[in-house]
């Protein structure tokens, strides 16, 4: 059989060895997720219990309490974020598949994957210029805006690519039956894409949710309820990172367990998302 | 919307009605790139006419221009001028849409709507403000369109899960519903087989009572089994390196097919070339 494969060949041991290479690296490339999840779920584990999502946070030295004030300040910052953020960023992602001149298009798509490269923390010192320090106090709107700037660029690039995988024939069809560019787009491309949005707008939120440095700058941290949105407001994010950095006990198990709320969050989010894309008509 | 004026009927009318759409000297233009060269037709009422010719010759092109669908196209214009019902369709007055109401189209995908089959039908009737019977013009179209048997129970599914020849038929419903003057076919059959193919065929002869139907095709025996009248197209280098069409001859299918005045015309039937 003068085409049996020798096994002691170069060119097969090579393909042998490049396989194992290749899969080594994959390997190497999950150990930090399955590390930091396994972590997160052992540490926080263990401090989950019903107190923490109806107390507040207890002061130094004290048992007990919980991070409620934290997640419904998380929740209540993202929230406002995505009203803001949503509208336009599908807006302009709208223009941008639809209406656009390619050459306007190409420099808008530019604009927003520079925005999505900007530090977050700079968008915490531009809003904190811009609301904090004009109106004088931190304050959840001051967080939400700084949320939403960082959430527009992914929810702009993935409603943009989501009308972009809309069959141009689509388009025509509609047309062809005498519908307006704008009955055409609200009515058959935009209803056709909503699976892939949701996707982007989940992504968008999973990452709102979990950062802090904007935060920090412009929602800042209470130990209270967040009972105006004129006033400082807790995250769990920021909550994680001044709990987790003083020398108290109880402060820290709270900071583990905020953490694996924060994990858990992006994790369902991420689940969401998939799930909508399955239902994806294109 | 619907054109059973008395005046089509009045013997002795001048030809223009017996026309439903003229082209005069119309050229094509990708920018300054000409593509379909100085082309002039009649497309008879109430006939088949079939566009025929190799890839590249332009009939789909010019299929296009006949419901301003090109018009899409950034460097696309045209000289010349395309008449329906006395009007030019490129005049500076005249609304794209409203001429894509009038005249119709279906293309050579299937390209159902991400909706159930009945509101793929009822899109276009309740874009253009239809204010009768829904339902009943829904399945009116779906009937037309002989299709009306295989989806009456189902018409809340999604268009989608019909099978291609199911689809292209709930297309030419979505296109007839609106009731326009003419419908243009780009290839639609391509996509099919050969039994649905002809289930489009018997269904177009239906249709030509009420519409005018104008075809392109690459499929010869087709254009000779269903059109009246049949235009050939050809393509030709140009001295740029593009490629430009043009109408070679223009007769009735029968002529073209057994008896064409042109050389090019009878290679391309006998299959010698294309």
């Amino acid at each position: 059989m003068y085409l049996s494969q020798k096994s002691s060949d170069r060119r097969s041991l090579l393909n042998k060895v490049l396989t194992v290479v290749a899969g080594a690296f994959v390997v190497i490339a999950l150990i930090p997720l399955l590390a930091v999840l396994t972590y997160v779920l052992i540490q926080g584990f263990g401090s989950l219990s019903l107190d923490l999502f109806t107390q507040l946070p207890p002061p130094p030295m004290v048992k007990g309490g919980g991070i409620a004030n934290a997640i419904v300040g998380t929740l209540l910052m993202v929230g406002l974020a995505s009203l803001i953020s949503v509208p336009i960023g599908v807006g302009a992602a709208i223009f941008l598949a639809e209406f656009s001149h390619p050459i306007v298009g190409r420099w808008v798509r530019f604009a927003t994957n520079v925005l999505n490269g900007v530090p977050s923390i700079i968008l915490g010192v531009f809003v904190y210029g811009a609301l904090v320090y004009t109106t004088k106090t931190f304050s959840a709107y001051a967080g939400a805006v700084a949320l939403s700037i960082l959430m527009l660029p992914t929810i702009i690039r993935t409603a943009d690519e989501a009308l972009k995988i809309v069959p141009q024939e689509i388009r025509w069809a509609a047309l062809g039956v005498g519908a307006a560019k704008y009955q055409t787009v609200l009515m058959i491309v935009v209803p056709a894409a909503i699976p892939t949005i949701i996707t982007g707008v989940t992504l968008a939120i999973a990452r709102a949710a979990g950062e802090t440095a904007p935060l920090i700058f412009t929602a800042l941290f209470t130990q209270f309820w967040p009972n105006s949105l004129t006033q400082p407001t807790p995250s769990l994010a920021v909550l994680v990172f001044n709990f987790a950095t003083v020398p108290f006990k109880n402060q820290q198990q709270l900071a583990w367990a905020a953490s694996l709320i924060l994990v858990l969050l992006v994790l369902t989010t991420s689940v969401i998302s998939r799930f909508a894309l399955r239902r994806k008509t294109f | 919307m619907t054109y059973s004026s008395p005046q089509t009927h009045i013997q002795g009318q001048s030809q223009a009605d017996e026309v439903a759409l003229e082209a005069v000297n119309l050229n094509i233009y990708y920018g300054s790139f000409l593509a379909v060269k100085d082309v002039s037709l009649k497309i008879a009422r109430n006939k088949i006419t079939s566009f025929i010719g190799p890839s590249g010759c332009g009939k789909s092109t010019l299929l296009r221009c006949f419901n301003r669908l090109n018009d899409l196209i950034e460097s696309f214009h045209i000289k010349g001028q395309i008449y329906h019902e006395n009007q030019d369709l490129y005049s500076r007055r005249v609304d794209p849409v409203l001429v894509r109401r009038r005249i119709g189209m279906v293309f050579q995908k299937p390209n159902p709507f991400p909706k159930s089959i009945y509101d793929n039908v009822a899109y276009g009737p309740r874009i253009n403000g239809f204010k009768g019977n829904l339902d009943e013009l829904v399945e009116q179209s779906l009937r037309q369109a002989v299709l009306w048997d295989e989806v009456k129970d189902k018409l809340k599914q999604s268009g989608a899960a019909l099978s291609g020849g199911q689809q292209q038929r709930l297309c030419i419903a979505r296109t007839i519903a609106v009731q326009p003057d003419v419908v243009l076919m780009d290839e639609p059959c391509a996509a099919l087989d050969p039994i649905s193919t002809l289930k489009i065929e018997e269904l177009m002869n239906e249709l030509k009572k009420q519409y005018t139907i104008v075809i392109v095709t690459h499929n010869m025996q087709q254009a000779s089994r269903i059109s009246d009248k049949t235009a050939f197209f050809n393509v030709q280098a140009t001295e740029r390196g593009g490629k430009q069409g043009y109408m070679v001859e223009f007769d009735d299918t029968v002529n073209i097919f057994t008896n064409p005045r042109e050389v090019q015309t009878r290679d391309y039937v006998a299959g010698r070339f294309g």
